[in-house]
């Protein structure tokens, strides 16, 4: 059922998850095992990738008001198909960030699930052109998408430019990353964006 | 001569040919057909069943020593595999905004809002409480069927010769037993009820019919080696009424039908099917919709309330959820049942998946293949608990009722209470749940006071 798929994902993940020298490598084993089944029963067309369908069949996600966006995350620049190392690379920004402890960083670069990933996770949320910039228009659409039509335009476009106006240092309008990181120090980003698994 | 030697081996070869085939008929109907038809037990079954476990367990105790370097047994995943927050989005997302002054109108925007729909949204990802339950529920422990053998490896040359027997068992002994008794029990069905309509209409003729139908049912039952624990009969469905039960495939009607007498409802189909449905309708009155009636509700309900309303018809069997859900939870009831009428019999069925997985996976099998997955698992064991009768309360109405109703099934027979749709196995959700969603946001932004 594909667990040499399974073996060597857990060889590569050990490069991207640092669980190389993690004393718990059956637990990452196992959760590595349950994802893979996931990403096989999402996968209704057998063919080893997921498309946009196939997380929209997910009710909880099809309701949820930044559902395309999430879903889009999972997909690089102008591509319709996430295999599971994309998959798992996506979800590897959700690893709490205490799991990193336990092996020593032996890598250069750093984990996907930094507190500094973490952020620019959401800041791609935002980020609709990909120009790695916050603009007041892109923020207006995903404040549409959060509230659908239960605020008007001219509320809404208060909102956002207050929200600029708040973090941005440097007077060009939109919010760069540093920008966003700056506004979001107080927030315990290690927490929120964190998916823990029971075992 | 040569020829006359061949011939006589040919005619000895087909004269122990069907001197087998006697024996094994008159082995069926003398040892399986005759007591199912009268409801007695010979006790077969259950020495089989005392054998399976025993064997099961050992099996599973193989398993485990062969695992031994996992000190613990992973728990069932059906509980879930990941720690998920049931904190409401006022709570998460208050605490997200927890470093910022709070403003006096209550509502605020902030660029952090967005992680809570960010890890909501990928928890559902990994793991979400609808889409798994529209396919077979995993084990703990392997039962020696290759069908559910997802997360177990190779473990020790006693158990794979173990399963080895269990396939030519299975295969080559069990299934040609079942499946001629579900082909008697199905012939006698037709027959039954054909010979029965044609009776004028006495009490006589409806004492048989029960009989007929009690006695097919039962036929049946064996063909799936099932072994059903009926509680608290004394709350069985009445004339008149409505039974209510959650579905997890077609032998449902097969395990209710094998202890009590109802009136079927359900949409007249072509084939072997509709020859069965037009016999049975002959000797007592069921409901058969035509695919165009089914779209008019109003004509649905009346043809319903009319039946309920007669108290000398049986109660009709109706599966709220509309659709097959494996077993381990129950889904929102569709309100149409729960406006006819009548007074509710609620009953709980859960099948104890170590002996064989019932769910009907439509997606995946048809209904040939379903029934021949059955009657090759070890045996469909069950348990139906008879619930008290419920009525819909002053001032309660139809969805309520239907959830009410729902709830008790489900805290019965130990299932999830979900309130999705069932039929969001083959639909997309709606939209009206993302714009609740968009609403309950809303109020956090622009805060309580309703400017109107």
């Amino acid at each position: 059922m594909g667990l040499p798929l399974v073996e060597s994902a857990l060889q590569w993940n050990s490069g991207i998850l640092n669980a190389n020298r993690d004393p718990k490598n059956d637990d990452v084993e196992f959760q590595i095992t349950r994802l893979y089944s996931r990403f096989h029963s999402l996968d209704k067309g057998e063919n080893g990738a997921l498309s946009r369908e196939d997380f929209q069949r997910i009710p909880e996600l099809a309701i949820n008001p930044l559902g395309d966006r999430i879903i889009n995350a999972f997909f690089p620049e102008g591509e319709d198909q996430v295999n599971f190392r994309g998959f798992m690379r996506t979800l590897a920004h959700f690893r709490p960030v205490e799991d990193n402890e336990k092996s020593k960083g032996h890598d250069a670069s750093e984990p996907l699930n930094s507190r500094n990933n973490k952020l620019l996770f959401a800041f791609r949320l935002y980020d609709l052109d990909r120009d790695d910039k916050i603009s007041r228009d892109e923020l207006l659409q995903v404040l549409r998408m959060m509230v659908g039509v239960n605020i008007s335009d001219e509320q809404l476009g208060s909102i956002a430019d207050r929200t600029i106006q708040e973090a941005d240092t440097n007077g060009d309008m939109s919010i760069s990353f540093s920008e966003f990181i700056k506004v979001l120090e107080k927030v315990d980003v290690e927490q929120k964006m964190s998916i823990r698994f029971l075992h | 001569h040569m020829d006359l030697n061949q011939q006589n081996c040919t005619n000895d070869a087909w004269g122990a040919a069907r001197s087998a085939a006697q024996v094994w008929l008159s082995l069926v109907v003398g040892l399986i057909m005759l007591p199912a038809m009268f409801g007695v037990s010979l006790g077969i079954t259950e020495t089989y069943m005392k054998v399976l476990i025993k064997t099961l367990k050992w099996a599973t105790f193989r398993i485990q020593k062969g695992r031994r370097e996992r000190e613990t047994l992973k728990p069932s995943p059906s509980n879930g595999i990941i720690q998920r927050d049931d904190g409401s989005m006022e709570k998460e997302i208050g605490e997200l905004r927890r470093s910022r002054p709070k403003r006096p109108d209550g509502g605020d925007f902030t660029l952090s809002d967005v992680f809570y729909f960010s890890r909501k949204g990928l928890e559902s990802i990994v793991e979400d409480e609808v889409t798994q339950r529209f396919s077979s529920e995993e084990l703990v422990s392997w039962n020696l069927l290759t069908r559910t053998n997802n997360n177990f490896h190779y473990v020790s040359l006693r158990l794979t010769v173990l399963w080895g027997l269990g396939v030519v068992i299975r295969y080559c002994i069990l299934a040609p037993l079942r499946i001629t008794l579900a082909a008697i029990g199905i012939s006698w069905l037709v027959i039954g009820t054909t010979v029965v309509g044609l009776l004028p209409s006495s009490r006589v003729k409806n004492w048989l019919s029960e009989l007929v139908h009690l006695m097919c049912y039962r036929i049946c039952a064996r063909g799936l080696s099932a072994t059903v624990h009926y509680h608290n009969k004394q709350n069985r469905p009445r004339k008149g009424g409505i039974c209510v039960a959650n579905h997890t495939s077609p032998i449902d009607v097969v395990i209710l039908a094998n202890d009590g007498c109802y009136a079927m409802v359900g949409q007249v189909h072509g084939g072997l099917m509709g020859v069965i449905q037009r016999s049975m309708v002959k000797s007592c009155p069921h409901i058969w919709f035509e695919r165009s009636e089914m779209k008019d509700r109003h004509l649905v309900t009346q043809r319903l309330r009319d039946h309920v309303n007669d108290k000398t018809k049986l109660p009709i069997l109706i599966f709220p959820e509309g659709t097959c859900i494996n077993n381990t939870s129950v889904m929102m009831f569709k309100k149409g049942s729960f406006e006819i009428g009548g007074t509710i019999y609620p009953v709980a069925i859960k099948y104890d998946p170590q002996f064989g997985d019932a769910f009907w996976n439509s997606a995946k099998y048809n209904m040939v293949s379903y029934l021949l997955r059955m009657m090759t698992s070890w045996a469909i064991v069950c348990n139906v608990w008879y619930l008290p009768a419920m009525t819909q309360m002053e001032g309660e109405d139809a969805v309520q009722f239907a959830n009410r109703v729902k709830s008790a099934i489900a805290r019965q027979g130990g299932l999830v209470d979900l309130s999705w749709d069932g039929g969001l196995k083959r639909d997309k959700v709606k939209n009206t749940f993302k714009e609740l969603e968009q609403k309950k946001y809303s109020s956090m932004v622009v805060g309580d006071d309703s400017s109107d």
